[in-house]
């Protein structure tokens, strides 16, 4: 109460001057502590994100696998089994993350005994993210040509050969591309996350950038979590490029080489 | 050896059934190489894939190397298959791993030590005629060089039956010849039984010891190569023969078609026939080929009407059977002949 008593005379006399009344509140944060407030705020995200993909990566793939396999056109074709599995998948990929995360509450408190901070959006994440890669790598399994596998049982493997040679191995550039994809969500669900107090980038923004119209942290927020996406998106795109047997060729409509003309053009 | 019985093959979907491999009897001798032609459709790939047990039988029995594969477990089955070698028609490589790493496969798979499948892999290569290209990726490999690499891996494991699944299909001529040569070749050094599927007549000529027509699920006709050559019934044997067209016949002349029909068919028979019949022979076509060093084929040669009755008689002496190939009897008796070679 005594601060408004202390800043309303100000307010009244910078009113009366003729200037807007958010000028007159201005609580923004100064150029100098912005990077003491986001970085950390940065680092956050990346130890959430880490942790998810983490989770992600090691439920996922045997997740998705099994998913494939079960499958019709799979090693161990069980309907029933099938079925359910993709229904409750489906529903995990159907909830909206803020849903999700309202919604998984007790089950957050039960297995991390808090319901706010980093621990308690990994819980949520991670579901949403097993999820979302599961049907990812069932997808990049699906791709793999089907002679890989008769292949690799005519060989000899045993059904866990096949699926670690045949169909994992040889899907690695697609599933790769789909980690890009899904870590990419994951920083995304992490902003969100972010208003449930789990800290990170995207906490930051909402707090300072929207619900104190802060326009400066606003924008910085926004430009890191730009290069943040771009970085791992490049990285992805690398690590699809190092993996696949064929060279991906990236050309670049403006780099334009005498080669690419017909030839008749290029005698001329 | 490869001994399938009584083998049946049928799809089910929904109410909808449809029979692949109808009671299929078929016999691959050891060191034979046993062609199955068909039309698209047939069950040529899947009484391959039947072998293997890729596919399962509905009936009947598969018995490779006097194992009957149905009746084994899952454990049993793969130790099996290490004894069957198959190439497939798409060769089947691995895309992300070199030629070196694709033979490795079944060894990797079986888990023979590093340094053990290092050396049997170099040997493969070498065997295959591709130790130069061991680091290569399939990519990097014509359509050829990859069935080799697919044959080097069907041959890593030492299998004594070989399952060629169209393994030629799709090559250029010069490719598949070589492809041939080197599938005879391993059969003669290893005493492979090979089961060789494809659709190409020509490609059953130059490897197959005997071959079987396989239609609608049945297999229609079989028998030793030369001996369906030799038969001018043989339907078969008609498939496999190249057919030509003959030049038309000069006027007032007969036209027949001589098949060989015997091992020994002297190579001079158009002067000896000409000699015999009092009459120059014109040759209109033919076809003459060595086989495993006997030699087949067929022509079409026209005699003046004059003669054209005795024909039959002395060309069965040669060891030719003669068909008449005239409609009707030729109007017109002034005889115009040429003699061709």
């Amino acid at each position: 109460m005594s601060v408004v008593n202390t800043v309303a005379p100000i307010a009244t006399t910078v009113l009366a001057s003729g200037t807007s009344p958010s000028t007159a509140y201005d609580n923004s944060v100064p150029w100098a502590q912005i990077p003491a407030l986001v970085l950390p705020a940065l680092g956050d995200t990346f130890v959430m994100v880490g942790i998810v993909m983490a989770i992600v990566v090691l439920v996922g793939v045997p997740l998705g696998a099994l998913v494939h396999n079960l499958g019709p056109a799979g090693l161990v074709p069980n309907a029933p089994v099938h079925t359910v599995l993709s229904a409750v998948i489906s529903i995990g990929r159907s909830l909206p993350f803020l849903i999700l995360m309202a919604s998984i509450v007790p089950f957050t408190r039960f297995v991390t005994g808090t319901n706010i901070g980093i621990a308690a959006a990994v819980v949520p994440m991670s579901i949403a993210g097993i999820a979302f890669f599961t049907r990812i790598v069932e997808n990049s399994l699906r791709s793999v040509p089907s002679d890989r596998v008769r292949v690799a049982t005519a060989s000899g493997a045993s059904r866990l050969q096949i699926v670690r040679t045949a169909q994992l191995s040889e899907a690695l550039p697609g599933l790769i591309g789909g980690l890009t994809i899904n870590t990419i969500a994951m920083i995304e669900y992490s902003a969100i996350a972010g208003t449930i107090g789990a800290g990170g980038i995207g906490y930051v923004a909402v707090t300072y950038g929207y619900q104190r119209f802060d326009h400066t942290v606003m924008i910085v927020t926004i430009v890191l979590l730009v290069a943040t996406v771009a970085a791992v998106q490049q990285l992805g795109d690398l690590a699809v490029r190092a993996t696949s047997p064929e060279p991906v060729r990236r050309r670049r409509w403006w780099r334009r080489r005498a080669t690419d003309l017909p030839p008749v053009a290029a005698a001329v | 050896m490869i001994s399938l019985e009584q083998l049946t093959k049928v799809y089910e979907t929904g109410s909808h059934r449809t029979t692949v491999l109808d009671r299929v009897d078929f016999r691959v001798d050891t060191g034979e190489i046993a062609a199955v032609v068909g039309p698209s459709g047939a069950g040529k790939s899947t009484l391959a894939q039947c072998v293997t047990l890729l596919e399962r039988p509905t009936s009947g029995s598969v018995v490779v190397n006097g194992d009957d594969l149905t009746r084994l477990g899952e454990r049993d089955l793969r130790v099996a298959r290490r004894r069957i070698g198959t190439v497939f028609q798409s060769d089947g490589l691995f895309g992300r791993r070199t030629a070196a790493q694709n033979v490795a496969l079944p060894l990797e798979y079986l888990g023979v030590t590093k340094a053990e499948t290092r050396r049997r892999v170099a040997e493969l290569l070498d065997r295959v005629g591709l130790g130069h290209r061991a680091d290569a990726r399939p990519h990097e490999l014509s359509g050829g060089q990859r069935q080799r690499v697919g044959i080097a891996r069907a041959l890593a494991l030492r299998p004594t039956v070989l399952l060629s699944d169209e393994a030629t299909s799709g090559l250029d001529p010069a490719s598949t010849t070589s492809i041939v040569d080197l599938l005879r070749e391993l059969r003669d050094d290893l005493g492979l039984s090979i089961l060789f599927v494809t659709h190409e007549m020509d490609t059953v000529l130059q490897i197959a010891d005997t071959v079987a027509r396989l239609d609608h699920g049945r297999i229609v006709e079989r028998g030793r190569v030369l001996d369906l050559l030799r038969d001018p019934a043989s339907a078969l044997g008609a498939a496999l023969r190249p057919t030509r067209p003959a030049a038309g016949a000069p006027d007032g002349s007969r036209t027949w078609r001589l098949d060989y029909v015997s091992a020994d068919v002297p190579t001079d028979w158009p002067t000896t026939l000409g000699s015999a019949l009092g009459s120059p022979v014109s040759l209109l076509g033919a076809s003459i080929e060595t086989l495993g060093g006997a030699t087949v084929g067929h022509a079409t040669v026209a005699v003046p009407e004059a003669v054209a009755a005795r024909l039959p008689g002395v060309a069965v002496a040669l060891g030719l059977t003669a068909r008449s190939l005239d409609p009707s009897p030729a109007p017109t008796p002034t005889p115009e002949q040429e003699l061709v070679r």
